[in-house]
């Protein structure tokens, strides 16, 4: 047995000895464990199984023991995402610490600020939100005009976030400042980490078309941070946002494969809302037409990243390759949407939990929140920017 | 199911670069156009391809092959999808031995294949009866007689039908037309007593016949597989040559893609370069993405028939369809991004486009192939 098998084995022996039972079956939407402060639990499983992931070391799987991750190599990791789909285990707790500024400390920040924030990460004690979007800095997001004004060792800031995901909740965040507003709009922004509960920052929620309110309006009057939290250098924080931009670009991208599954595949949702002939085909031939376009998309999108993954390992990969992933993983996953509860009839557009089973709720909920897939971290139009100009070499207007 | 070429694999791939854009560019196509050519390509090409090898890469060592698999056919046909390059390569490789090869007897393969290996017996899959790619739509009649069968019908949009040696007949021996049960494959030499081959000149100017069978004798010896039960080796045949077809029409995307993305960074209009119109840029962006993908599938697809995976055919309808679409966008958008001139046969554009659209109809067209993958995941 090679080392990748024996690991393979003692990864699935020990998430089947230690993931709860309940930790082993769908999570709702309600069910996310972000850990933080002041962490929420669904139950005492979701604690359980995230304080034996956290000793583990396996919430942050690839990091370095010192920064509270266990070492993995890339095929070690991708073996236990996979051991964990195989026994259906949860995600025993997930957010921006983990997918965006983690990595993007990895690659900027000094060994202090690593050494700092990624255990708390790693150890679920603090959570992160995202300070980059402003009401007047959505895709173009470096006019941002949130100003920082030197004050030797420290900046003062003041202006608004929009959109910042759990505002509310977490516990500290990571932000984009302007520090000059000379010469090109890219070249004075810097990358600032505060405490949320630093005086001069309030929140105000935001209600979303699904009812939801977990996007925030953030305002900050006057507050004070010291410049060892800056990550990368002063000015520069251009580079670090990007950064961290293509790893919230790849989650965006994988989102179909590690989101909460619904109750049914799609050719099970079919099979139960759809009207069949003798022989099991669906009756309506564009319908019909709709689902086997939709599997053939999303069976090629991942086989595209499978191939990226083992190119990667070969060291032949094609990095202009990677640029497509969150445009077509994102419009995929609205595509899906789309049709499941376009499956579903009128049951699709159900709103109420008594009349309509929770699946429904939930299909017509997951439905309207992919629409903002294809907006956050940066929209579809702005990758297509991106693709034509960094991997196709097509000239600036 | 590994999606990446091994270092054997590269290396034939490059070598398979090397000779085609040096001794198989497009020129050579518009010149075999130009003169006329019946056969479509040139010997002296043929025989180069043959010395180099690749008549044997998929054909198993036992039979003077080199066994390198299908991930090796494909990087060649990619090669040559780049540059329009023809040969009988696909319909002899691909079609010809993988159907000896997976249904054919001892006693066949032994005596076939090492001929094909060497490049001294060329195949064609005479299989059509319509216009639609329809595969248990087999209405050629064979009756047996004795230790003969006797065969009366047509067969049209036979690829290379005027030129092979040997025709892979798909023949009904029982039951009726699109039943599975009673087709039978037969092996059987073109200039047998009794077929006549009719040349019909298509859009991009390669090889093909309808072919009619007259009360033409051939012995049941040359029956690849069991009489009757030959849908099976069919299939898996066709499958072959729908995910090689595939991996030959990524290659005239990937052509088509640069050559457009080469003209939108040099042509001005209003002072700049076209390329840097947004209305242009997020179309050529989309093409890329498209390209990807589909290559992704075509990997994938090829890598299912050197696993043997049972997955074949689900690959194959995805490969397919996914090439048809994407080589008909690209070829689309390449004559309408170059405006006028596209459209000028000086221009090449138009021997991708019109290649394209017979690669679309041949081995299944877009509907065909979702119809089927629908109905291969059950709903």
């Amino acid at each position: 047995m090679s080392n990748l098998d024996t690991f393979r084995k003692q990864t699935g022996d020990w998430l089947e000895a230690n993931c709860p039972a309940r930790m082993r079956t769908p999570s709702k939407r309600s069910e996310g464990v972000y850990g933080g402060r002041n962490a929420v639990f669904p139950n005492e499983d979701a604690k359980i199984w995230m304080e034996r992931m956290v000793e583990k070391r396996w919430t942050a799987p690839e990091w370095a023991p010192e920064y509270g991750g266990a070492g993995l190599s890339p095929e070690e990791a991708k073996i236990l995402v996979q051991e964990m789909d195989r026994l259906q285990c949860r995600k025993p707790i997930t957010g921006h610490g983990f997918w965006m500024l983690g990595p993007a400390l990895l690659e900027y920040g000094t060994e202090a600020q690593k050494l700092e924030h990624l255990p708390k990460i790693a150890r679920g004690e603090i959570r992160w939100c995202q300070g980059y979007s402003e009401p007047g800095s959505g895709s173009d997001l470096a006019s941002l005009r949130c100003k920082a004004e030197d004050k030797g060792d420290h900046f003062i800031v003041n202006g608004q976030k929009s959109w910042t995901s759990d505002g509310d909740k977490a516990d500290w965040i990571f932000c984009l400042v302007r520090t000059n507003s000379d010469g090109k709009k890219q070249e004075g922004i810097t990358f600032v980490l505060f405490d949320m509960e630093s005086p001069g920052v309030s929140t105000r929620a935001v209600p979303l078309i699904t009812g939801d309110a977990h996007f925030c309006d953030t305002f900050l009057d006057n507050v004070k941070v010291p410049k060892e939290n800056i990550v990368g250098e002063i000015h520069k924080g251009w580079s670090v946002a990007k950064a961290l931009l293509v790893h919230e670009r790849k989650m965006m991208s994988e989102l179909e494969r590690n989101m909460p599954k619904g109750k049914y595949s799609v050719v099970e949702y079919a099979q139960h809302y759809l009207a069949l002939d003798e022989n099991g085909k669906v009756k309506d031939s564009s319908m019909r037409n709709r689902i086997t376009e939709f599997l053939m998309e999303n069976k090629t999108v991942g086989l595209a990243q499978k191939r990226a993954f083992e190119e990667g390992m070969a060291g032949v990969l094609d990095m202009r390759v990677t640029s497509i992933f969150k445009y077509v993983g994102t419009e995929n996953k609205k595509v899906k949407d789309e049709l499941i509860i376009d499956m579903m009839g009128v049951a699709g557009a159900g709103w109420d939990n008594e009349q309509f089973s929770d699946d429904e709720y939930y299909r017509a909920y997951e439905w309207m929140s992919g629409k903002a897939l294809t907006i956050a971290g940066g929209s579809s139009e702005v990758q297509l920017n991106l693709v034509s100009k960094r991997s196709l070499g097509l000239p600036e207007q | 199911m590994p999606l990446v070429l091994n270092e054997e694999q590269r290396m034939l791939r490059d070598t398979a670069r090397d000779f085609i854009q040096k001794d198989v560019p497009v020129e050579l196509m518009r010149q075999l156009r130009d003169d006329g050519s019946s056969t479509g390509y040139a010997a002296s090409v043929w025989k180069k391809m043959v010395e180099m090898g690749w008549t044997a890469v998929a054909i198993p060592e036992a039979y003077d092959g080199l066994g390198f698999g299908y991930m090796g056919v494909g990087a060649i046909l990619e090669e040559a999808g780049k540059t329009l390059a023809n040969s009988p390569f696909f319909s002899t490789v691909v079609l010809g031995a993988s159907a000896i090869n997976s249904g054919g007897s001892q006693q066949q393969k032994e005596s076939l294949l090492p001929l094909i290996a060497a490049g001294e017996l060329t195949i064609a899959l005479a299989h059509e009866e319509s216009n639609h790619h329809d595969p248990a739509n087999i209405q050629l009649a064979a009756k047996v007689d004795g230790d003969q069968l006797i065969l009366n019908g047509k067969k049209v949009f036979v690829a290379e039908g005027g030129n092979a040696d040997k025709l892979l007949v798909s023949v009904r021996t029982s039951g009726v037309a699109d039943e599975q049960n009673g087709i039978s494959l037969v092996l059987i030499d073109r200039s047998t007593s009794g077929i006549t081959v009719t040349p019909t000149t298509m859009i991009d100017s390669r090889n093909y016949a309808n072919i009619e069978f007259n009360n033409v004798s051939v012995k049941q010896s040359e029956i690849i597989g069991v009489v009757d039960s030959g849908f099976a080796i069919l299939d898996k045949t066709l499958d072959y040559g729908r995910i090689c077809l595939a991996a030959e029409m990524l290659g005239g995307s990937q052509s088509m893609l640069d050559k457009t993305l080469g003209y939108l960074k040099e042509r001005e209009q209003f002072g700049q370069k076209i390329g840097s119109f947004q209305a242009l840029q997020h179309r050529a962006a989309i093409m890329f993405a498209e390209l990807e993908l589909t290559r992704s599938a075509v990997v994938a697809a090829l890598s299912a028939i050197d696993e043997d995976s049972d997955d074949l055919a689900i690959m194959a309808s995805l490969a397919k369809t996914r090439a048809n679409e994407t080589y008909r966008l690209i070829t689309d958008e390449a004559v309408q991004m170059h405006g006028g001139i596209g459209l000028t046969d000086e221009m090449d554009i138009g021997f991708y486009l019109k290649r394209c659209r017979v690669c679309i109809h041949s081995l299944g067209d877009s509907g065909f192939h979702k119809d089927r993958y629908a109905s291969l995941n059950n709903f």
